[in-house]
């Protein structure tokens, strides 16, 4: 242990104050990460009255075939989920990388549409589009005599999954084939290897680890993911099932806790397998002064065959947006293509019912957001610039959130802090709303942290030392040079961090107690429960739509002001 | 690059000498011929009206500064761009159609562009395995051109475990393994550290003697082509400048660009006037400097010498017969240690001067007069 080997000498040279935030993190982590994870998987290792250690739970859990048949379902969703949201991948990316393609800036957004709208608030649309009894398939059997089962149980969740998560695959595929120095094809040719060989030698082992990294991540996302099945009212697969059992039988029952174990087990083998695949294999061959595939110019039955697609796809990402705007303003909308008539009912209902909704999502988003950004930040500086032993586990620990599912953090603090009961009023600790705000920072620590990570990479240290050898303090060198020059990066983390957090909903729907506490997400879930509550739920998601879409478009902004007055416009 | 690699480098890969008898016997060596090439990028004129012979087996440099379109010139011969006039025959055969995995040039790119995703062996094994040789014979070819650059022990490696200099021989043994016609080389030395570049040329040279290949060299480095190329083909702006023997470009160069590309030149402004025999060139600080009679009363242009044409003269003596005087003031010095190099004001205009230096010489002072003797028919006149 590097502590025990403190010398005096050592201990003298560690400054109090980053010691001081280093602790304070780990304390934060340890508290709102470690513990409610690591009483989770105790619970789920421990004999419900005795408390002693066993793996009767296991057994039940692998005897029961409603669990089996969850397992199988959530295994089969995300696999299929994986091979769609590639189907859609590929061909985009191919477009980009290979040819000289207008509509490449077409495709760029289709890689941001979806991200900006979480899959459960479509889900519901999707439904009145696709269902059995939606528009298409009405319109299908009304003029061809068929339909096509798109929303048919599992086929419903794949479907909404592959289209909203295909743009992990997408971009992290792009970047790759973007990587790809051209020498790298052209020695290829130059040595008499030439098209579909070409490609299957070359190209395609090349950038086969952006595809399992984008591949990977679809998976544990669907995996995980608790609303897009709930809202489909398809039960059974492993994350609803873990809610159910805690939500219908109450937190002692041991079944949650064994397949939230079962959840971040498979998290954790999907995550080896890609560190497997992608070991050694660091791939990025871009030259000084190469850059990317040959690109041709296509012809022009190639380019009918590739606006086709590209807007196939497009239309397809933009079903549940058009979808749910449909729903805001229906009247009802059942049974026919289109709904009946229009209103503007839904968003005053919203607004007179429901706005503590929004107004609770833009204060815990915006906190959690913040929380992030200054815990990113500081790990980040802990690590990359001063010499606290241990530094790194903070940076591990916040990492491993990736592999900690909604579910499983809800539910683990459900188990750790409901005993607790809070000063002055009594209640326990996990029903006040600052939980929420802690369990949503804790969710998008690791992409928040990341973006601080490169941002501060990209500060060289010699601007620090100047500001010093001029006479600044630590602190007020980071305070004056440091974090002015990472804002670009704390911006873009805080706005990914508070756009996700937005409208997440798998920890959520675990932790809120009473309806005023609750943020939009649930809110959705609740309207989306009856029929009647469909109109204002959707009207709810099309402000959710809104908050996330300009968050994302203002940093955008912001970072790209940031980025052409500082001239690194290249 | 790791230490370990460095250390890997020296003896006795280092030292190993290219063996060419275990490749398989050569086809006959042919010629490169490039006629009438234009090519452009859109408004960007690349190359202009390029000409071009190369012989068989010749090692042959396109030399000049980035941008010149050296490379340019060297891409179209593999088939990687294409040239909106003229044509480029290997051999007498026009290849200006095909497409580059069908023309057996062999390339060996700057980045020596190894695939990381493949073992030494397979990089060197790919173009045989795609000209479906038998996989017996493509063992035995492999084996012979990793045992030529002196790599067999290494060819299970991934190129990411190479230090840049086994890099650079295994690009070159996975180019000379499919025999090809001609060999490319796009400025194969620049990536690698002063030492290893001319060890590497070394090899790279008697390599090419010994497997008697056509082989064209692009580089911007003036030392690299002189010391291992047999001609050089000078080029800048999209033009060939000039075709010669290094030595001939560096005592004949046909025209400016050429005598300040292959070493330093000393220019001075001044007229041409005709005098009793012949033509002069008359210029401030200097004493009339004969001209050959090809250049008429009137020229336009500049006079040419090179800084060892310069004699130091401290004696006072008339300047011999055929050779002109210049008069100046030391303006700095450079120690060369071999020599000495003094800048010099002759009428306005900076001469370097090269003075030889041995152990005990006296340097002569900075602001100090100076008079130097230039022997006529070392000086050339350079219209442009």
């Amino acid at each position: 242990m590097t502590s025990l080997a403190l010398t005096r000498d050592r201990i003298a040279r560690v400054r109090p104050g980053p010691a001081l935030a280093a602790l304070l993190i780990a304390a934060f982590l340890l508290l709102f990460l470690v513990v409610p994870v690591v009483q989770v998987i105790f619970v789920a290792f421990q004999d419900k009255t005795t408390g002693a250690f066993t793996l009767v739970n296991f057994a039940d859990f692998f005897r029961n075939d409603l669990f089996m048949r969850s397992f199988g379902n959530s295994v089969y969703v995300s696999a299929m989920s994986v091979v769609v949201a590639s189907l859609l991948a590929l061909p985009l990316a191919y477009l980009t990388t290979r040819f000289e393609f207008r509509g490449a800036v077409l495709i760029q957004s289709l890689g941001i549409i979806p991200l900006i709208m979480p899959p459960f608030i479509g889900a519901v649309a999707m439904q009145l589009l696709f269902g059995r009894n939606g528009s298409v398939n009405l319109l299908l059997r009304d003029h061809f005599g068929f339909s096509i089962p798109f929303m048919e149980g599992l086929n419903g969740v794949i479907f909404v999954q592959s289209i909203h998560y295909f743009p992990f695959i997408l971009i992290n595929l792009s970047a790759s084939l973007k990587n790809i120095d051209r020498a790298m094809e052209e020695s290829a040719q130059n040595l008499g290897c030439h098209g579909f060989r070409l490609f299957r030698r070359i190209v395609f082992p090349l950038a086969m680890p952006g595809y399992v990294a984008g591949a990977s991540l679809v998976f544990i996302k669907v995996f995980d993911d608790l609303g897009t099945p709930l809202l489909l009212n398809v039960n059974d697969m492993l994350a609803p099932q873990a809610y159910l059992r805690i939500s219908s039988i109450g937190i002692a029952d041991p079944m949650g806790y064994v397949i939230s174990v079962v959840l971040i087990a498979c998290s954790l083998l999907a995550l080896w397998v890609s560190a497997l695949a992608m070991r050694g294999k660091d791939y990025a061959t871009v030259q000084r002064g190469g850059g990317g595939l040959a690109r041709r110019r296509m012809k022009p039955l190639e380019l009918v065959a590739a606006y086709a697609v590209v807007l196939l796809i497009l239309v397809l990402v933009l079903a549940p947006h058009i979808g749910l705007g449909l729903l805001s303003f229906a009247t009802i909308w059942s049974f026919s293509p289109l709904p009946d008539a229009f209103t503007l009912k839904h968003y005053h209902t919203v607004f007179t019912e429901s706005g503590q909704y929004i107004t609770n999502t833009l204060l815990y988003a915006s906190l959690a957001a913040l929380l992030d950004v200054v815990i990113g930040t500081a790990i980040a500086y802990l690590v990359l610039r001063t010499k606290l032993p241990g530094r790194q586990w903070l940076d591990y620990v916040a990492m491993a959130a990736l592999a900690v599912p909604g579910v499983v953090l809800g539910i683990g603090y459900l188990r750790s802090f409901y005993g607790v009961p809070m000063p002055f009023s009594g209640q326990p600790l996990s029903n006040f709303w600052l939980i929420l705000v802690f369990a949503l920072a804790i969710r998008r620590l690791p992409y928040a942290l990341r973006a601080c990570t490169a941002a501060l990479q990209q500060v060289s240290s010699s601007l620090e030392e100047a500001a010093e050898n001029l006479g600044a303090t630590k602190l007020r060198t980071v305070g004056r040079i440091v974090v002015p020059l990472m804002s670009g990066g704390i911006l873009a983390g805080f706005v990914t961090s508070f756009a996700t957090a937005a409208v997440e909903l798998s920890a959520t729907i675990m932790l809120v107690h009473s309806q005023s506490d609750a943020p939009l997400a649930y809110g959705l879930y609740v309207y989306m429960q009856s029929a009647a509550g469909r109109g204002p739920g959707a009207a709810l998601g099309i402000f959710a739509v809104i908050i996330v879409g300009l968050g994302t478009y203002l940093s955008h902004v912001v970072i790209e002001r940031g980025r052409r007055e500082r001239g690194q416009d290249h | 690059m790791k230490t370990t690699d460095r250390a890997s480098e020296g003896n006795p890969i280092m030292n190993h000498q290219f063996s060419p008898a275990a490749l398989a016997p050569r086809i006959e060596s042919v010629g490169v011929d490039i006629e009438g090439v234009n090519l452009s990028y859109g408004s960007n004129h690349v190359l202009k009206d390029v000409n071009l012979a190369i012989r068989p087996g010749e090692f042959f440099a396109f030399l000049g500064p980035s941008g010149c379109g050296k490379t340019t010139l060297l891409r179209l011969i593999a088939g990687f761009n294409t040239a909106q006039q003229g044509e480029v025959r290997i051999g007498g055969r026009d290849i200006s159609v095909l497409p580059p995995h069908r023309r057996d040039v062999g390339m060996v790119f700057q980045s020596y562009a190894l695939w990381p995703h493949m073992t030494v062996r397979r990089n060197v094994a790919f173009g045989l395995e795609e000209r479906r040789v038998p996989r017996a014979e493509i063992e035995r070819r492999v084996d012979a051109a990793l045992d030529l650059v002196g790599l067999k022990h290494l060819a299970d490696r991934r190129p990411s475990q190479l230090s840049g200099g086994q890099q650079q021989r295994v690009a070159l043994a996975r180019t000379v393994v499919i025999e090809p016609k001609i060999l490319l080389l796009d400025e194969p030395l620049s990536n690698l550290d002063a030492k290893l570049r001319v060890q590497m040329r070394q090899e790279l040279l008697s390599l090419q003697r010994k497997l008697g290949l056509t082989t064209i060299f692009v580089t911007h480095d003036q030392e690299e082509a002189n010391t291992i190329c047999d001609r050089i083909a000078v080029m800048d702006d999209g033009r060939v400048q000039q075709v010669g023997t290094p030595q001939d470009l560096y005592d004949h160069p046909a025209n400016l660009f050429v005598a300040g590309f292959l070493g330093t030149a000393n220019v001075l402004d001044g007229t041409v006037q005709g005098g009793d025999g012949g033509s002069v060139f008359v210029g401030a600080g200097i004493t009339p400097v004969a001209l050959p009679p090809s250049v008429a009363p009137g020229a336009a242009g500049k006079l040419m010498f090179r800084p060892q044409n310069l004699i130091i003269r401290q004696d006072g003596t008339p300047p011999a017969p055929g050779h002109a005087r210049l008069a100046g003031r030391i303006r700095h010095r450079e120690f060369l240690g071999a020599s000495i190099r003094y800048a010099v004001d002759v009428g306005g205009q900076l001469v370097q001067v090269d003075a030889p230096h041995q152990a005990g010489d006296a340097l002569l002072a900075p602001d100090a007069p100076i008079i130097l003797d230039l022997a006529a028919d070392k000086a050339r006149f350079l219209s442009r």
